[in-house]
Order: C-alpha cells, then sequence, then structure tokens
C-alpha cells in the first residue's frame, strides 16, 4: 500500500492519543504502517480493550464452585449438573442502534448468539434490556418500533426463542438508546471450545459470509461520544442476515462434534483483527494469513479494509492439520464454504500477507494483553448530595393514592410489554416454560428435570442518585427476580452502560457501580462468568443515567416446580415477605407523578437479602406457596395488581400498614432527610415506596404456618396483609381506603398503554 | 408407527416436532434432511415451521425445488399423510399441494401468542382424534399468516369441508375480533380434497406438554397414530 505519513490527523481519525501512539511506537519497535495503526486503533478501542473499566472489572467475584469458564473467552460457563452447563453472556449493541435501530439491534442478537454457539452451546434462550426515550416523541417511538422489530427479526428467524427482558423508557436515554442482549446456551461440560490458536502449523480457516465494508471502525465508533454528524455514521453499522448465521451455528455445533476443530472464534467487534490476534495471544502462538484468501463481497478491497470490516456472520477456525476433509464436509453440507486463509505459527507475532508480500507484522500481545491500561480520575460530582436530598415541601401537594395507582399501571415503564414480546417468537425450541412478562423468564433443560430461571435488571434512576447503592439492588434486584421463581442464583453477567470515562465525575460513577457490583454479588454467591461495557453514551455532552444491567442466572432442580407472581385462586392468603419502609427516593412514584428525580434509593442490607432469597426458593421448593412476586417499581400497591393481572381477573382485598419514619431519618445518608412528610403523603409512600426486599406471596390457609414459620427461622418479617378473591383490587392503608379499582380496568390500563402509545389510537 | 420430519437449512421447528412425536407421543421418529431423496420409511410426514431458506424472496418459495419434496409430492400422492405446520404450511401452499397463499398479517408485524383454534373437520388424519368444534390453545408466531384465496377458490375450498381449523374465541366463536393476522374466513388451517394434506400456522408441537402452558396440540399429532389404521396407502 501506497505509504501514508501518520500525522495527528490520521491519529485523530483513528481514535488513538498521542500517548498511545508512543506507546505503539515502544511496542513495534519502529513507526507503524497503516494497516498496523488501523488494527491498533479497533483493538485498542474501548470497545475491545476495556481500558478505562479493567482496573475495575479486574474486582469483581469471578470464581466459584460452579464456574466452568469465566471472564476472557467468548461467554462463560456455569456447571449445572448432569454433566451439563450453561453459558451465557450479555452484550450491548447501543451505538448502531441510535444510528440504525432495525440493524443495530438485530446484529446485536447475531453477535451474542455467535458467543455462545463459539463455545459449544446451542442456545436456547435470548433475554433484552433496553432503554428509551419517551414514548410521547416520535424519535423514541421510531427507535423503540425499529429497536424491536429488529429483536425479533433476527430472534424468530434462526429459531432462538426471545423469553424475557426488561424495558425503561426516560428521555435520558432519548438520544442514546441502550441495547443489551443476554444469550443463554446449553452445553455438555467436556464439549466446550475454547477461543485459542493451538499447534503451529494447524491449518486457519474462515468460514460464513463474505468480507465487505460494512462496519469498518464499528468499535472505533462504539468508543466515542455522539453529535450532530453522528447519522453519518451510518455505514459503520452493520446488516445482519439471520438466515446465514443459522446455517453458521448448526454447522459449527455439528464440525465441533468432530473434535477437529481445535479452537473457534467469531469475527464480531474489529472483525478479522481481533479473531486472529486473540486467539494467536490465548494460545501463546502466532497466526500468518494471506487477506487473498478471504472471501470477498466487493471488488478492490484493500487489506485495512478486509482487516477492519465487521461484515456480520463470520467464524475463524483453527483446524488439526490433516483433518481438513472432515471440517470442509460438514459444512458443504449446509452449503458453506470454508476456505483456509492462514496458518498457526511459532512465535507471537499476526502476520498479516497481501498475495505473499507482508503488509502487517504486530506482536499479537501487544494487540490484546499489552493494550493500555488507563486507571482514569476519579471524582464524585459536584451536584451528587445536591440529588440525594429530598425535601417533601419543594413537591408540593401530595396527589389521592387512587389517581396515583392509576397513573403508575399505565405508565410505560410499568406498563405490559406485550407490545414488544408478542413480536418475539417465544415458544420456538419448545422449552418456555414461563411465558414472557413474568420477574424471571424460565426454559427447561431437555433430557434433565432441571430449568433455568433468568433475569434482568438495572435501575438508571437508582444508580444516578447512589451508584455504589444503586448497583447493589441491580444485582439484588436480578436474584430476586430469579428466586422468585424458584431458581437458586448460581451466575451472572454485567453490562456495564456509562457516559464518557474520560470525564471523572463518569469515571466516579463507574468505579462506584462496579464495586457495589462486586459488593452484592460476593454477598449473594454470585460469580460474574462475563460481560460487557459500553462507554461514551452521550449525546452532546450529555450523559445517559450510569446503567450497570445484571444478568443472573438462577437453577432449579425440578423445572415442574416453578411459579409466577400470578394469583391461582380465590381465597388464597397474601403475605408480604420482608419490610414496608416506604422508601420513595428515585421511585418510579416521584418521576411520573413529580417529574423529579430526587432521593436516595432504598436502602440494601446484603445479608437479609441473602436470606430472603434464599427463603423464598425453599418456599417454592416445597410447594408452600402458589405465587410469589417481586416489588419493584410502583411498589407495594403496584406489585399487588401485577398479581391479578393474567389471572383471569382474580382480585386481591389487602390492608398495608402506614410506614414508620424510619427511611425519612435515616442515619447513614444524612443528606437524604425527607422533610415534611404527612398526611397524604405517607400513605403515598406506603404503597409506592420501592424499598428493596419484599417478595409478596400466596398461600393456602394450610400452607400459612409453615410459610410463616420458615420466615421466621429465616429472621425475615412475614406479614398477612390480605386474600385474594373478587373481582377488584382493594386497598387501604391502616383501613382507611385507598385504592379501590376493577381487576379488568386496571389490567386494560396496564396492557395496552404502550400499544396506544405508538399507534396513537385504543386498541381493540 | 414412523413420523418423518423434514429438515430444510432454515427450518427452527424440526427438533419440536421431532421431540414431540419422539418423546412426548413416543413413537418412531427421524429428522429427514431436505437434500435426500428417501423419506425412510415414513408412514407419516411433517414440514416444520421456520425460515426454510432464509425466505428473503417469500416464504416458503424455494424449499419446494428441495430434492426431498419429490419424494413428499409422491407420498402425498400415495395418499399419505402430511403434516405442515407454519412455514411447512407456506411450503405445501407454494409447492401447490395446498390451494391459495399466504401474505403479509394485517397488522403488518410479526404476532407470537397463544391463540383459541376451533377444529372445523375431524375426518383428516391430523384431526380425528378431535371432537367436533373443539377448541384448542396453541401457539402462533408468525409474520406471513394471513391465508389469502381468490373468491373461487375459496367458495369451494367451504363447499368442499377443507376449512380443518379457524380462529375463534375461548368459547368457539369465530369473529374478526379472534382472527390474528387477518386470514380470509378466519381460516388458521386447511387441507386438499383428499384430506390426507394438512397445513396449519399455529404450532401444535408446541403445546403438546401442560409444562410449555398447553397439551392441546398433542391430539393433533395423536390424531395421525390413531388414523393410520383407517388409512390405506402404499408405502415405500
Amino acid at each position: 500500500m501506497a505509504p501514508v505519513v501518520i500525522d495527528t490527523a490520521v491519529l485523530e481519525r483513528h481514535g488513538i492519543k498521542p500517548d498511545e501512539y508512543d506507546r505503539i511506537l515502544q511496542l513495534m519497535g519502529r513507526e507503524p504502517n497503516l494497516l498496523e495503526l488501523g488494527l491498533f486503533s479497533v483493538m485498542w478501542s474501548e470497545h475491545c480493550s476495556y481500558k478505562s473499566s479493567r482496573v475495575h472489572l479486574k474486582t469483581l467475584p469471578t470464581a466459584g464452585p460452579r464456574v466452568v469458564q469465566g471472564p476472557g473467552e467468548n461467554a462463560g460457563a456455569v456447571d449445572i449438573g448432569d454433566g451439563l452447563c450453561v453459558v451465557f453472556k450479555i452484550e450491548s449493541h447501543n451505538h448502531p442502534s441510535f444510528i440504525e435501530p432495525y440493524q443495530g439491534a438485530a446484529t446485536g442478537v447475531g453477535g451474542i448468539i455467535r458467543d455462545i454457539f463459539t463455545m459449544g452451546a446451542r442456545p436456547i434462550a435470548l433475554l433484552n434490556a433496553l432503554r428509551f426515550g419517551s414514548l410521547d416523541t416520535a424519535l423514541a417511538r421510531r427507535i423503540f418500533e425499529g429497536v424491536v422489530a429488529g429483536v425479533g427479526g433476527y430472534g424468530n428467524s434462526i429459531g432462538i426463542p426471545t423469553v424475557g427482558g426488561e424495558i425503561v423508557f426516560d428521555e435520558i436515554y432519548a438520544g442514546n438508546p441502550l441495547v443489551n442482549v443476554l444469550c443463554l446456551g446449553i452445553s455438555r461440560i467436556d464439549g466446550i471450545v475454547k477461543g485459542a490458536a493451538k499447534g503451529a502449523g494447524n491449518p486457519v480457516f474462515y468460514v460464513g459470509a463474505k468480507t465487505g465494508r460494512d462496519g469498518i471502525h464499528g468499535a472505533t465508533m462504539a468508543s466515542a461520544e455522539f453529535d450532530e454528524k453522528s447519522a453519518e455514521k451510518r455505514p459503520a453499522v452493520q446488516v445482519g442476515d439471520p438466515f446465514m448465521e443459522k446455517l453458521l451455528m448448526e454447522a459449527c455445533l455439528e464440525v465441533m462434534k468432530t473434535g477437529a476443530v481445535l479452537g473457534i472464534q467469531d469475527m464480531g467487534a474489529a472483525g478479522l483483527s481481533c479473531a486472529t490476534s486473540e486467539m494467536g495471544s490465548r494460545g501463546g502462538l502466532g497466526m500468518s494469513i494471506d487477506v487473498m484468501h478471504v472471501p470477498q463481497r466487493e471488488t478492490g478491497m484493500t487489506p485495512y479494509e478486509i482487516m477492519l470490516s465487521e461484515s456480520q456472520e463470520r467464524m475463524l477456525l483453527v483446524v488439526e492439520k490433516g483433518r481438513e476433509h472432515e471440517v470442509e464436509a460438514v459444512f458443504d453440507k449446509w452449503d458453506l464454504h470454508a476456505v483456509q486463509v492462514g496458518e498457526v505459527t511459532e512465535g507471537s507475532r499476526l502476520k498479516i500477507h497481501e498475495r505473499g508480500v507482508l503488509v502487517a507484522d504486530v506482536p499479537n500481545r501487544a494487540l490484546t494483553d499489552e493494550a493500555p491500561v488507563y486507571r482514569r480520575p476519579m471524582q464524585e460530582p459536584s451536584w451528587q448530595k445536591a440529588v440525594q436530598k429530598l425535601s417533601l415541601s419543594d413537591l408540593g401537594s401530595a396527589p389521592p393514592a387512587q389517581s396515583a395507582f392509576d397513573r403508575l399501571v399505565a405508565v410505560p415503564t410499568i406498563a405490559s410489554k406485550r407490545w414488544a414480546y408478542r413480536q418475539y417468537d417465544h415458544s420456538v425450541g419448545t422449552n418456555t416454560i414461563a411465558q414472557p412478562g413474568m420477574s424471571a423468564a424460565v426454559v427447561r433443560v431437555k433430557e434433565t428435570k432441571r430449568g433455568l430461571a433468568v433475569s434482568v435488571d438495572g435501575n438508571g434512576r437508582f444508580c444516578y442518585l447512589d451508584p455504589h447503592r444503586g448497583a447493589m439492588l441491580a444485582v439484588a434486584e436480578a436474584a430476586r427476580n430469579v428466586a422468585c421463581a424458584g431458581g437458586e442464583p448460581i451466575g451472572g453477567t454485567n453490562n456495564l452502560n456509562f457516559g464518557n470515562p474520560e470525564r471523572p465525575e463518569i469515571m466516579w460513577q463507574l468505579g462506584e457501580a462496579v464495586r457495589g457490583i462486586g459488593d452484592a454479588c460476593r454477598a449473594l454467591g454470585i460469580p460474574i462468568t462475563g460481560g460487557n461495557v459500553s462507554l461514551y453514551n452521550e449525546t452532546e455532552g450529555q450523559a445517559i443515567f450510569p446503567t450497570p444491567v445484571l444478568g443472573v442466572v438462577g437453577l432449579l432442580d425440578d423445572a415442574s416446580k416453578t411459579t409466577t407472581r400470578i394469583f391461582k385462586r380465590s381465597g388464597a392468603v397474601v403475605v408480604m415477605l420482608g419490610d414496608n419502609l416506604g422508601e420513595i427516593g428515585g421511585s418510579e412514584y416521584l418521576a411520573t407523578l413529580h417529574g423529579k428525580v430526587l432521593g436516595v434509593p432504598p436502602a440494601l442490607d446484603l445479608a437479609r437479602e441473602a436470606s430472603l432469597q434464599k427463603l423464598i426458593v425453599g418456599l417454592i421448593r416445597d410447594g408452600a406457596v402458589e405465587s410469589a412476586h417481586d416489588c419493584s417499581e410502583g411498589g407495594l400497591a403496584v406489585a399487588l395488581a401485577e398479581c391479578t393481572f393474567d389471572s383471569g381477573g382474580i382480585g386481591v382485598t389487602a390492608d398495608i400498614a402506614l410506614c414508620g419514619d424510619k427511611p425519612f431519618l435515616s442515619a447513614e445518608a444524612p443528606g437524604a432527610k425527607v422533610e415534611g412528610l404527612s398526611g397524604d403523603w405517607r400513605t403515598n409512600a406506603t404503597l409506592f415506596g420501592e424499598s428493596a426486599s419484599r417478595i409478596l406471596v400466596s398461600a393456602s390457609d394450610e400452607k400459612l404456618p409453615a410459610v410463616i414459620a420458615a420466615a421466621k427461622a429465616a429472621g425475615i418479617p412475614a406479614i398477612v396483609i390480605g386474600k385474594t378473591g373478587g373481582d377488584r383490587i382493594r386497598v387501604t392503608v391502616d383501613g382507611k381506603a385507598a385504592i379501590d379499582s376493577l381487576v379488568a380496568d386496571a389490567e386494560k390500563a396496564w396492557a395496552t398503554a404502550i400499544e396506544q402509545k405508538m399507534t396513537g389510537r385504543a386498541p381493540l | 408407527m414412523k413420523f418423518s420430519v423434514v429438515v430444510f437449512p432454515g427450518s427452527n421447528s424440526d427438533y419440536d416436532a421431532f421431540y414431540a412425536t419422539s418423546r412426548v407421543l413416543g413413537e418412531d421418529a427421524a429428522l429427514v434432511w431436505h437434500k435426500d431423496t428417501d423419506l425412510q420409511g415414513a408412514d407419516v410426514v411433517i414440514l416444520p415451521g421456520g425460515f426454510a431458506h432464509g425466505d428473503y424472496l417469500r416464504t416458503g418459495a424455494i424449499a419446494r425445488f428441495s430434492p426431498i419434496m419429490s419424494a413428499v409430492k409422491a407420498f402425498a400422492d400415495r395418499g399419505g399423510p402430511v403434516l405442515g405446520i407454519c412455514n411447512g404450511f407456506q411450503v405445501l401452499l407454494e409447492a401447490g399441494l395446498l390451494p391459495g397463499a399466504m401474505v403479509r398479517n394485517d397488522r403488518i408485524k410479526f404476532v407470537s401468542r397463544v391463540v383459541a383454534v376451533r377444529v372445523e373437520q375431524t375426518d383428516t388424519p391430523f384431526t380425528v382424534a378431535c371432537a367436533s368444534k373443539q377448541v384448542l390453545n396453541l401457539p402462533i408466531a408468525h409474520g406471513e399468516g394471513n391465508y389469502y384465496a381468490d373468491p373461487a377458490e375459496l367458495a369451494e375450498l367451504e363447499a368442499n369441508r377443507q376449512v380443518v381449523f379457524r380462529y375463534s374465541s375461548a368459547a368457539g366463536e369465530v369473529s374478526s375480533a379472534h382472527n390474528p393476522n387477518g386470514s380470509l374466513n378466519s381460516i388458521a388451517g386447511i387441507c386438499n380434497r383428499q384430506r390426507n394434506v394438512v397445513g396449519l400456522m399455529p404450532h401444535p408441537e408446541r403445546a403438546s406438554e401442560a409444562a410449555l402452558g398447553s397439551a392441546d396440540g398433542l391430539v393433533v399429532l395423536a390424531s395421525a397414530v390413531k388414523s393410520l389404521a383407517s388409512l390405506s396407502f402404499s408405502r415405500n
């Protein structure tokens, strides 16, 4: 290639800082050529190198007796018994989904599916955590519509059910929607295949879609903020082909069974550059390839374009020499063409040739392990203490509980997400035990009695108000949701969505959040086996709420014991496990009814949370409860209503004790004192506060003593609050009427709220 | 008896049909690759759901050229029972084994939910174990399930009692309010004139165990077992 002078403009275009270039010169021992600079650019991007987050991520607990594979591979894996493991990971596709919602989301799904089958696991379930701006804006509706169609379009075609997830709407995400997708698969433990090169002289094969010019510098794009020119970056978004991926998935799973595949890696972010350098460095070996063998979709592509392309649905395989024909035969069956592009070499260099001429020669560890690691400065934001102060006198008068309830059940963040999940095939695969819309997704593991409960959760508002506590609450909620389905949490994956890490206050949020995830995971016994970091989620200086999303996987020894939030019959006793403290800091109630994001998030006692989760798992396993539901957004009142939804109209009558002063006089967060609490305020805090570590269960009169006794033994308060029956949701506070709605009316408002926003008309 | 489930490269419910017939129903079952020409001694053939060849052109449009389809046609011509589920139904339409066509759902979007389906005819190999007007709760998951036939074709279908399943309310009432995709006459499934080839959009194999939320679909597969004794056709 023609020599290009590497000046500051070239470096800037590649997102490489001057000090980083100095490091490149040192590692290379000479000036890189443009192709080599391109390799560094994508491999050292935030997206691939985790250079800002790595020092923090290292503090997370990753070990545990069940962990088969921790972070560092394509996905994590956890032992589920019977010689099987669950392979899972969450990954983001935030930036592409803003620029091109359908393809951005679709290729995000495609990417995480490849990470799972690359490990030798058959993917059996998808979940997603999505964030959008307010549905009252045309921009958010367009992005939401496109993302949901893209998630469905890809997963439905390939035949992996989308079984659950969560969606939150808040204007803070208007210019930076979040699309985090979790995929989960099953493999025999001895069938796990890794992404490392083995054995010098072994051939390296390329298989899958041809390489085009799409997605060049996608990883670099995902590592920069947006501005008014972001729409011009559309060529950096890839286009997905789920049919190609289906062929690749089936062929790869089949070819791995031959034993002739020694290592395999998908070409996701940074494409061929990442696959070649990571496989080499993981195996402690080198790799030599010639780009002329790479199948190309367009003519005249340069080595630079070929190496940096992020065309989708491509895999790189290291095959045992002499067994190439076995591999080729499987790919032929699936009408895929596997071509040898190079070989594994002694040493540790990545050598790229163009028709035999060496065009790049880089130590592969320089691209991977030796990428810069930043301990970026952290500074608590100057506004942090101010937003934690919640003074009720500033909020005006408290609305009547009934009108607050009516608003809350129909607010898009709380309302049923059926408009979205009805576009997702959730029944393909015949493993889906819990229908979408429950607290956790539950899939069975065929050929065993076992089941897996999975939940993804994150509350950006809580993390904005206190990133450490907010992140702990996210872990606790995901695990609690899994436990409410009867699953014992066995592993987690995290997706860290934050703003620009070069700003000390963003870095502080990230550091605090990771510390919170670590604290909660240690206390609840949940190893983190992998994840993803998405930074630079800012538009014109406005960062999103810090939004760590936690995916937690739980194991049920007997999938048939699982339960859901739904009341099963009239005449059951309703019990609240935990304390109703009336904490309204950062609540959906404050945001929706008062337009404020203020206060401190609810307190979390991790030891109590662990006891509560053990308690509910045991109660479900023993068949002592008929339903179980976590209380989160909208508090106790909304949780009670949700138990009646989808039940066929079974109502509930409940009386709640007025909450005390405790949360408002909290000593642990002195800045957070709520002043001026009285009258309706206290009623609303009782009904809509979002105190953690609470679960609503229903049980028969016969089982009630066992439930109470088990709770007592676990040190968890168990308060009988009412009974199921009738066709109304009737809630009183200290005997005083607060909410009285027909289940059918409340359910209709809840079920159709999003549909109405999206279509602008009342649904059928 | 033996169920042969055809596997197109983009089939995604092939294993589900295999599992429901072999593990749940306890019959013999085989997965038959679309490039094969032999149905492996099938008593019943199932064309499963999925996106047979990616279906970027038209659902099921390319699958009819797969080598196995000649064997499926010959099997059907001999009176062998053939069931097309979802994409398999679309393939049967494209292959001319069933009349009519599928167009995009009337509400445009992909629709995935459990619907009630009323059994209209019980004299096909896939409904013989059903009660007349029995209502089944079955999942649907499709973007193009809006059944269309021209008026003459539609009248003929109705006159010949070829409409086998209709979308309905839980109580069996058929109306536009219970039609999820805009299909003419609320058609969810039909059969050929000879009644041995049946296609339907809902997925009986996904509703074959109570653990999955409904076991109503099992009667469709069990019907094939029951009907075999009363059906006479030659197999190779």
